[in-house]
């Protein structure tokens, strides 16, 4: 049947777009590419962030049509969108050709642990509703970003140089892309094991699909229990007897397989055939929820948030403060592909628990661009606003106001001309402001051997500086800087301000 | 006890087969034991893209006006045109400063309408066109915004960005900078190089003009060369000996450079210099920036080294205004 061949030609297509879309991320290929639109098409990401902030940023509108069709059809989604699940189907694919078809049906059978996706969803659900978002770790779209970005392209790029201008370094590559392997090699014993067992995007239709008005149907009396329908099922859905319909990926492999013509897609075929709710026990629900619950008040206790906050969370230019930032932020690292200079990186565990592997500033690998505002462009969700660049310089409506990231201090016992008797400042010559955050005085020195130097000794203009970092990314003590950037005086923070205007 | 030893046929397989390995593993290890590991590579020198001139020739032309391209064809026509240095089939590297991410109305990069008139007239002389700068800030973004991209390929000019692996270790034989690593990559195809300088002040040097301007084509950790900033703009005048430089003075940048970041630090100067000598030329951007050519250390010690005139008035100057 074609139905099948129209369902390839969809995941190729919708794959495709997603490497290209991936790929145009950076600031000469961007133009007005809309580079973030399957994160916004996500649902997870779009109930995820309506539940921590009651309210759907921007383009994360696109999530309704796809729950729409969802509610209609089923998760179709699964089946001919999502571009992560069509490489788990190629895999998979890949690596049962040379199993018998009796193997095939068995490696697609329902099994329990298929439910533990909804326990997942549950305690992402349950953190969210306390306004911790962290579906950013499981989420295949964001998961799908993020391996690109920080693994993918940088591998790919050092066999072919056709990436980069520059290549980046993003801390925790290996991390990322060791993961991004491993789930992919676990489809070798266990098609679409992540889609099946992991994905809480998944687990999020299945829910929404058990509403479908079309599914999966089986004809009992044309059937013969061959069991074939089972031989390329995606989603382990169990078509041969009652039709999970929470399960099945609408991916049309039973049609192509039944000889029997035996399975259709029929439109509110009985409901004495299917199984509409997913497999859950109560306990393991409870579970959840109580895990995701729990993960708010514990990780907020630590107190990154408040008392104990990290200086070196420097956070993009336009971030909304940290209780609100990480209510948003989806750590796809959307911010990192964009961003010029590589300053941006994930965090392990410096903006706690909640903040793991959100972007904060590097400036020995980086700095913030003065005329760049790219990464506020490409957020899907807003953690970082999409704010214009007179916002960002204080320029027009916002003078004399301009967002600073951080506050620069020289460190006097390594800057060259303080503690070495050495010329120097090139700080000053890249700050980028004007007037200049960094000035110096005059000051003369008799050096060791007698001669007398006139020395620039420089300082930092606390009203001036915006954190930018460019002086300790120039700054020749490179491996700890004569000066540096730490994040106490950023805008975006009440608490955290330094000067009293 | 069976003989069921293996017969000639197979004895002489396997002894062969097994010395050859032997063999094979002594000669390895032999040739490997104590090879010598990667030498540094040769440094390379840049040859001169000074054109000879005789003594009577003009050196420097000094041009005002408002029309960025009359200046620019005055100057060269004052100095007897374009074909006295730049001839059909040369590949003429323009080095213009894109060293920061800003637009041209901020007077700290080079601006876009004299590198167009330059490429153009390189162009009717009948010689390919390069154009390639090492930035201080992201490539992508500079090269954008300061419009230098755009300009120069409508004017038909092809712009190398640098890359990791276009850069060499040149001799420059200077003072401070015996060698340093280079953005070799299009000097490697240039027969003729010609700078074009915007008019700024600088924070550590007091002026950033044509000799700084090379500055640019450096690689390696230039964040050092702050520490004896003076020698080494001098050394670079003896790295680039080139073909001719322009030093845009239309607008200049008179206070806060090089960054600059106010159109309030930018003050007209309706005057565009063209010469070969880039001493001469850097000590009228000077005077224009209100600075005593004296008082700068990097004209000092090159006028010292033999390098270029620092009393600009002594080679005749053609000035003229448009």
């Amino acid at each position: 049947m074609n139905i099948t061949k129209t369902r390839l030609a969809f995941q190729v297509f919708f794959v495709g777009l997603f490497l290209f879309l991936a790929f145009v991320t950076a600031f000469d290929r961007l133009k007005g590419f809309p580079v973030s639109l399957f994160l916004e098409l996500d649902p997870l990401v779009g109930i995820g962030t309506s539940l921590t902030t009651h309210s759907l940023y921007r383009g994360l509108l696109w999530a309704l049509p796809v729950v729409l069709l969802t509610l209609v059809l089923g998760r179709v989604f699964c089946g001919w969108v999502c571009p992560f699940g069509a490489i788990h189907h190629l895999i998979g694919w890949l690596s049962v050709r040379r199993s018998s078809p009796q193997q095939q049906v068995e490696g697609n059978r329902y099994r329990r642990i298929n439910a533990f996706k909804y326990y997942l969803l549950v305690a992402f659900g349950a953190a969210a509703l306390l306004g911790t978002l962290q579906i950013g770790l499981l989420d295949p779209i964001v998961t799908f970003y993020r391996s690109l970005s920080t693994a993918v392209w940088p591998t790919v790029d050092q066999a072919t140089g056709s990436i980069f201008l520059r290549p980046p370094a993003y801390r925790l590559s290996w991390v990322f892309g060791s993961l991004f392997g491993l789930l992919l090699v676990l489809n070798v014993g266990w098609p679409r094991f992540f889609c099946r067992v992991l994905c809480p995007l998944g687990a999020l239709m299945g829910l929404l699909g058990r509403f479908a008005w079309w599914r999966i149907d089986r004809d009992p009396a044309k059937c013969t229990d061959c069991d074939l329908c089972l031989k390329a099922c995606e989603g382990a859905a169990d078509p041969q007897s009652h039709l999970r319909k929470a399960e099945c990926f609408v991916c049309m492999n039973c049609l192509n397989d039944c000889q029997y013509g035996a399975i259709s897609f029929r439109f509110l075929p009985s409901v004495t055939r299917e199984v509409a709710h997913p497999d859950l026990r109560r306990r393991h629900v409870l579970l959840g929820a109580l895990a995701g619950v729990l993960f708010y008040p514990l990780s907020r206790a630590s107190g990154e948030l408040t008392k104990n906050f990290d200086k070196a969370v420097i956070r993009p230019p336009g971030s909304l403060a940290e209780p609100e930032f990480l209510a948003r932020c989806t750590k796809c690292e959307q911010c990192l592909r964009v961003c010029p200079t590589n300053v941006l990186q994930p965090t392990l565990f410096e903006a706690g628990l909640e903040g793991f592997w959100t972007p904060v500033m590097n400036n020995r690998m980086g700095y913030c661009e003065l005329n760049c505002v790219l990464c506020g462009q490409v957020c899907p969700t807003g953690a970082i606003e999409r704010i214009s660049l007179d916002r960002k310089l204080g320029l027009g409506e916002y003078r004399d106001r301009p967002i600073k990231v951080g506050t620069a201090f020289f460190d006097r016992g390594r800057c060259l001309p303080w503690a070495m008797d050495t010329h120097c400042v090139v700080c000053e010559e890249v700050c980028p402001t004007s007037p200049k955050a960094i000035f110096t005085r005059p000051v003369e020195v008799v050096s060791r051997n007698g001669t007398t130097l006139t020395l620039k000794q420089p300082y930092v203009d606390l009203e001036r500086c915006t954190g930018c970092g460019i002086c300790e990314y120039a700054c020749p003590v490179k491996d700890l800087a004569g000066v540096r950037v730490t994040a106490i005086g950023e805008t975006r923070s009440a608490d955290r301000t330094l000067l009293l205007n | 006890m069976t003989d069921d030893t293996a017969d000639r046929r197979e004895f002489l397989k396997q002894v062969s087969r097994t010395g050859l390995a032997l063999a094979g593993a002594s000669l390895g290890a032999w040739w490997l034991h104590n090879r010598p590991t990667a030498v540094e590579a040769t440094p390379v020198t840049l040859p001169r893209y000074d054109v000879l001139l005789g003594a009577g020739d003009p050196r420097l032309a000094i041009a005002h006006g408002t029309s960025v391209d009359t200046m620019v064809r005055a100057a060269v026509e004052a100095l007897g045109g374009m074909s006295r240095f730049v001839v059909r089939g040369d590949t003429v590297l323009i080095k213009p400063n894109v060293a920061f991410d800003r637009p041209p109305a901020l007077a700290s990069t080079t601006h876009p309408d004299i590198l167009r008139a330059v490429i153009r007239l390189c162009r009717e002389a009948g010689a390919r066109v390069l154009v390639a700068d090492n930035p201080i800030n992201s490539p992508e973004g500079a090269f954008h915004r300061s419009g230098i991209k755009a300009a120069a390929e409508e004017e038909g000019a092809v712009v190398r960005y640098p890359r990791p692996g276009m850069f060499e270790t040149v001799r420059l034989g200077g003072v401070v900078l015996e060698t340093w690593p280079v953005f070799y990559e299009p000097l490697r195809e240039a027969t003729k190089v010609i700078g074009i300088a915007p008019t700024k002040d600088h924070n550590l040097c007091g002026a950033s003009l044509t000799m700084k301007n090379w500055y640019g084509l450096l690689g390696g950790a230039r964040n050092l060369l702050h520490q004896k900033i003076d020698d080494v703009i001098a050394d670079l005048a003896s790295l680039v000996r080139p073909t001719l430089v322009f030093l845009d003075a239309t607008r200049m940048l008179m206070t806060n450079g090089p960054t600059g970041g106010r159109l309030s630090d930018v003050v007209a100067g309706d005057t565009i210099v063209c010469g070969v000598d880039q001493v001469a030329v850097d000590a009228y951007g000077a005077t224009r920036l209100g600075r005593d050519p004296q008082d700068l250390g990097y004209l000092r010690h090159a006028q010292a080294r033999g390098l270029g005139a620092l009393r600009w008035q002594s080679l005749n100057p053609r000035e003229l205004t448009v």
